[in-house]
């Protein structure tokens, strides 16, 4: 059994196995040590949970758009992130509108369900526009050819944007009924925290009844199975995958203006970041499976905001929250390499090109 | 009978107001983006035309040439619809500058400044402006509908005329500093060509244009008919005269120009190197940035004088090294996305890119490569005590990279390497099951890709004589890859034409530089949707993305 796991071994599973022990190696070192050093505090360990799982919700908002996109059409929205990006940008007019009236102090919930809706009403806009104008067109294209469109669509609504509201940092206004914290089970959770954790979860249930329950729902399975036949069966493919996009915009939109309130601030390169740790997010799920989103959404959040100080921090690296991105970034590449159906694993029916 | 004939003559008229709808659309981003603005403050034709004006005026024209594309109808009818097209986008901008004066737009919108509503309407106040570009829109729609119902023969010309005059004026600024002063003054007003230069350049560009139409057949026809000796000399001729042109460009085009064409050259290297990448293999590398950055990183580190230097080499010396070095790196990163396609290796090599980027600034190597503060002290290649250090002694390094990079890709891609290459880029699994070498040619692809960007930063590193992370971001890649889709994939020429294009231009027209990114994305999207093999296609991939067209003329 061994001997014949040896033959098969070639040089690159060989340096890939060197890799995966290297990593592990340095993850339980890097823990151990930072562990008993005991440089953090229980409560330091409970808050980076609680801003992970905040964090992480909202990765999982996006990536469902990059999920339901994959899941129908195969191709990655790249431009998922700008979706996001133009809901939160445009809301914050409305919210500064709101601040400066005192509209927001008097009327909180009112005067953010507002902001909300706006912000996935357009987010909702352009991500139809994107698949009307560029996607649509390229449908039966080879491969790369929707993906550089996608790139290029991401570049184009990124410096439209900050054409149209200036390129410069903009402060969200602070919202007075979110200041301060709440005790939850006895655990003290920022009140932004809490509404982001909670408002997610709604989204993502709702979202879930919506693809299980409704009709609609279920053409966008059927779809999703396959174009052809569903169209025999007469579905409006065009219409489902309409649907599809602007589930993904409202998502995103939504997932915009929770990220406003908690980092305070948009400006029209926000879109990039997150759109990229979304999509490790979906494929850490196993893309085309909303459930896995969600669950890779959450488990990255997590690990991103535990890592640096958990296993970088013992390897006597100096900063190591500079390194934040590259524990995402390094999650992806991993779990590309190891894991490449993701936790749930991947609900493609068809094969992949 | 009647029937068909009403069905011929039916015109959707709904789609006219969409289109126009869709134009109005376009003319207010453009304006709202504040590329009105920045180019309304120079002049195409000095005293009459912006560019501002030019770009509003293309819109609507474009609008109308596309209503006549899309619909079919009678002549008169179609026209019509255009006209219609273009007025409605007049309508929609006329709305923007009516209502940007009362109504304070600029705390959402910063670019609806009053200078935007002045320009639109040519400063002539509000009521008589918004008539005049009502009028004005109008007719550029009604135009561009026209545009297609002229013979060939009469619009072909008559484009290249205006588009040369609009080229021309545009490149007001650039030309002013080559041409001698005494022609200068006949073509140019004190921003933009004069009246006389503009009525000038058209006849005579028009005039050309007309001669080639009838000329240039027989020119063409007399060229095949030529035996092959004498092409082949012919064509051997023009590259050794280009190829002399190009070592005088320093002599000519002074210190700026040729800082210009210096990065265009470093921006070919790159290209080069990701064309084999992406062009031959079809292996799509959105991290192609980290191999620029380890060139030029381990250029720094071994031939710095300063603090973080530790070996102090010559250019020369460490040459080799950086080379290697991002031959090395190409493998390190190529082994693990052996097994992975498409998408998946795109965004895995993007995060591989920004893995890089982010260690490169982060204070955990700043005690090897200086974190945010870069590498400085840089010293300059020197050759037999000729020191390479102003932007024209640097050309002739940077000529000579890239015609090493042409010959050993053109060389690459006509061998069985690079027949193995295009196997697997035109599918893996026949390709593996006809027996080529999967691993091998891919990790091949990836290290000679790297090489040519190790190679591309060393240079880079010794120009700028230091190196900041900062200069590694994501958008390097995408530029790169921007040029060579551009330019037309797997296309040698197409990367070179696509660097000028894509890094020369902006750098030249400033004001289009702060549009950069914005106009990139409008290129690969418009591109991809019209034109997915690029200005200069390989041949292989011009049929390829063609198949369907093809198929259908055959039937």
């Amino acid at each position: 059994m061994l001997r014949r796991f040896i033959r098969n071994l070639t040089a690159t599973d060989v340096f890939l196995w060197i890799i995966r022990i290297a990593i592990i190696g340095a993850i339980v070192y890097g823990s151990v040590a930072t562990l008993v050093s005991g440089k953090y505090s229980g409560e330091n360990w409970l808050d980076f949970t609680v801003f992970g799982l905040a964090q992480g919700s909202l990765y999982a908002l996006i990536a469902l758009g990059y999920t339901l996109v994959y899941g129908i059409l195969l191709m990655i929205n790249f431009a998922h992130g700008e979706v996001f990006m133009s809901g939160a940008f445009t809301a914050y007019h409305v919210a500064l509108a709101f601040g400066n009236s005192g509209f927001m102090d008097r009327n909180p919930l009112v005067a953010l369900l507002i902001c909300l809706v706006v912000s996935m009403g357009v987010s909702a806009g352009v991500a139809i526009l994107l698949e009307r104008i560029a996607y649509r067109p390229l449908r039966n294209a080879p491969r790369l050819v929707p993906l550089i469109t996608a790139i290029g669509a991401s570049f184009l609504l990124q410096y439209t944007f900050r054409g149209l509201y200036g390129s410069g940092v903009r402060a969200y206004p602070d919202v007075k009924a979110l200041e301060g914290t709440w005790t939850i089970f006895g655990i003290e959770i920022l009140k932004t925290q809490t509404i982001v954790i909670l408002a997610s979860f709604v989204l993502l249930a709702g979202l879930y009844l919506f693809v299980q329950r409704t009709k609609t729902g279920k053409a966008m399975r059927a779809v999703a199975q396959d174009k052809d036949i569903s169209a025999l069966m007469g579905i409006d493919v065009d219409r489902v995958v309409v649907i599809t996009f602007a589930l993904g915009g409202l998502l995103a939109g939504a997932a915009g203006l929770l990220y406003a309130l908690i980092f305070k601030q948009v400006h029209f390169y926000m879109g990039f970041v997150p759109g990229i740790k979304a999509f490790t997010a979906a494929v850490l799920g196993g893309i085309g499976n909303p459930l896995g989103a969600a669950i890779g959404g959450l488990f990255l959040g997590i690990f991103e905001s535990v890592g640096p100080s958990l296993f970088l921090d013992g390897l006597g690296i100096a900063a190591p929250y500079q390194l934040k991105d590259v524990i995402g970034y390094s999650m992806l590449v991993l779990v590309l390499i190891f894991l490449p159906s993701g936790i749930l694993g991947e609900r493609l029916y068809e094969k992949k090109a | 009978m009647e029937t068909t004939m009403n069905k011929q003559t039916h015109l959707d008229w709904m789609a006219a107001v969409r289109l126009g709808l869709l134009g109005g659309v376009v003319a207010l981003l453009v304006s709202l983006v504040g590329m009105v603005q920045t180019f309304g403050a120079k002049d195409v034709i000095g005293g009459v035309l912006s560019q501002g004006h030019t770009l509003l005026l293309l819109v609507g024209v474009g609008i109308g040439y596309l209503v006549s594309r899309r619909l079919s109808g009678q002549r008169h009818e179609v026209i019509l619809a255009a006209t219609l097209a273009g007025f409605i986008a007049g309508v929609m901008l006329t709305i923007l500058a009516l209502v940007a004066v009362p109504i304070n737009l600029r705390s959402v919108l910063v670019n609806a400044s009053p200078k935007l509503v002045e320009i639109l309407t040519f400063g002539r106040g509000q009521v008589v402006g918004s008539i005049l570009w009502l009028v004005l829109s109008t007719f550029a729609g009604g135009l561009g509908g026209a545009y297609s119902y002229l013979p060939a023969r009469i619009s072909r010309p008559l484009l290249t005329g205006i588009a040369w005059t609009i080229i021309l004026g545009v490149f007001q600024d650039v030309l002013k500093g080559v041409i001698p002063q005494y022609i200068g003054r006949l073509f140019f007003a004190s921003s933009g060509l004069s009246v006389a230069g503009a009525i000038i350049i058209f006849a005579v560009v028009t005039s050309l244009s007309v001669l080639w139409s009838q000329k240039g057949e027989g020119v063409r026809q007399r060229f095949a008919a030529l035996p092959p000796q004498r092409r082949q000399v012919l064509r051997s001729g023009t590259v050794g005269a280009g190829l002399l042109l190009m070592l005088l460009v320093p002599l000519v085009a002074g210190t700026y120009l040729t800082e210009v064409v210096d990065n265009v050259g470093i921006y070919i290297l790159m290209g080069l190197g990701l064309n084999i990448v992406v062009g031959f293999a079809g292996l799509l590398d959105l991290g192609y940035v980290a191999f620029f950055a380890i060139g030029a990183y381990t250029m720094g580190i071994f031939t710095s004088t300063g603090g973080l230097g530790i070996a102090h080499m010559s250019f020369w010396t460490a040459l080799p090294i950086a080379v290697g070095a991002a031959v090395l790196g190409g493998v390190v990163l190529g082994v693990p996305v052996l097994k992975m396609r498409g998408d998946y290796l795109a965004i895995v090599t993007m995060a591989f890119g920004e893995i890089i980027r982010v260690l490169a600034l982060s204070d955990a190597l700043a005690p090897i490569i200086g974190g945010a503060q870069g590498v400085l002290n840089i010293p300059k290649a020197s050759i037999l005590g000729w020191r390479l250090a102003g932007p024209e002694e640097l050309y002739y390094l940077i000529v000579a990279g890239v015609l090493l990079a042409i010959f050993v890709s053109t060389r690459l891609h006509d061998s069985r390497i690079g027949r193995a290459w295009i196997a697997i880029r035109e599918d893996e699994d026949v390709a593996e099951a006809m027996g080529v070498a999967l691993v091998k040619h891919k990790l091949l692809a990836f290290a000679s890709g790297a090489a040519f960007s190790g190679l591309s930063g060393a240079i880079f590193a010794t120009k700028l004589g230091s190196v900041f992370p900062h200069s590694f971001n994501l958008l390097v890649s995408i530029n790169v890859l921007c040029l060579i889709i551009v330019g037309g994939m797997a296309s040698i020429p197409g990367v070179i034409v696509g660097a000028l294009i894509l890094m020369g231009l902006p750098e030249l027209l400033r004001t289009f530089g702060e549009y950069r990114y914005l106009l990139y994305g409008a290129m690969l999207v418009v591109m991809m949707l019209v034109r997915p093999e690029g200005f200069i296609p390989a041949t292989r991939r011009r049929r390829e993305l063609h198949a369907e067209n093809n198929l259908a003329e055959e039937v």
